[in-house]
């Protein structure tokens, strides 16, 4: 399964991007093969609909669980259809490191 | 003047398939046309027939009003018995919906999730895998409860005894356990007389 993970910066030391829509980096994580991948996220400097923007790359390329610090309103109805899990994570100061971690237990 | 707007209907099971089509056509017979069934009214049936709610109930996980769930329902139904009788294909698409599912939280890692799947109920956290999970949404707590109050009851003329309603038997002809006499449903204008 491919977990995505928003990031501020594109290594394992970075912390969790609290943004999903406009987050600088994500990070594809396989729970299969253990492989990492750090996607640049194109559509920071959209004006408006960021987060759908950011929906269709990454169910395109078959993600099926999202972990940020916050979504928009009009994300979870499109997630839910896709059915695609959402986690939202409090700590911001929390490394991708950590959560690649939490993830491989 | 424009009629008023139709409120979203939230849907909590997408379909697993977006449609089914008829085997075994003989020979001649035209091809009917495509039904189009909406998602909501799949929805509807989904509740009603397969989960066994009342419409009440159904209306309530829904988020409509019980006479527009009862609509539904009963467009449901008619689409599909008209793909039935005709051997139509029926397509799920459409309708004014929007998906929904349920926040989780972990007190373990302190994160939320949701459960889009809803395949079996949630016993781990995905992130931390403890099973200090919990329900979050103070909203959908309330809904169960509400979900409750729209239970049908039978209520005892004589000594007002009331019993939870058993589908299938009328009430009128259920007997009252306490003191054995008549009872009538709950709430209905009949009721009210005794």
């Amino acid at each position: 399964m491919k977990v995505a993970i928003s990031s501020t910066g594109n290594n394992s030391e970075s912390r969790l991007d609290k943004r999903f829509g406009r987050c600088a980096f994500f990070v594809i994580y396989d729970t299969d093969t253990k492989g990492t991948e750090y996607l640049p996220n194109p559509n920071i400097e959209l004006e408006e609909d960021a987060g759908q923007a950011s929906v269709k790359l990454l169910s395109e390329r078959n993600v099926r669980m999202i972990i940020s610090g916050e979504f928009g309103i009009n994300i979870k109805s499109m997630l839910d259809s896709m059915k695609i899990r959402m986690i939202v994570l409090k700590h911001p100061d929390r490394t991708i490191g950590e959560i690649i971690e939490m993830l491989k237990k | 003047m424009s009629p008023r707007p139709v409120r979203l209907r939230k849907i909590s099971n997408p379909p697993l398939v977006s449609g089914f089509k008829p085997y075994g056509t003989m020979k001649g017979t035209p091809v009917a046309d495509i039904v189009f069934l909406h998602i909501e009214e799949y929805e509807a049936l989904r509740l009603c027939d397969f989960e066994m709610l009342n419409h009440h109930q159904a209306s309530v996980i829904m988020d409509v009003s019980r006479p527009t769930l009862t609509r539904i329902y009963a467009r449901a139904r008619q689409k599909i018995a008209q793909a039935l009788v005709r051997g139509s294909q029926i397509i799920i698409e459409g309708g004014k919906i929007y998906f929904d599912s349920e926040w989780y939280t972990c007190e373990a890692c302190g994160c939320y999730f949701n459960d889009p799947e809803k395949k079996e109920a949630v016993r781990s956290c995905p992130l931390c895998k403890s099973s200090s999970v919990a329900p979050w949404d103070e909203e959908a707590v309330r809904q169960d409860e509400f979900i409750g109050q729209c239970n049908d009851f039978c209520v005892c003329t004589v000594c007002r005894h009331e019993a939870s309603h058993t589908p299938g038997i009328p009430c009128k002809e259920e007997k009252c356990p306490r003191c054995g006499g008549q009872m009538v449903r709950k709430g209905t204008p009949h009721s009210k007389k005794f």
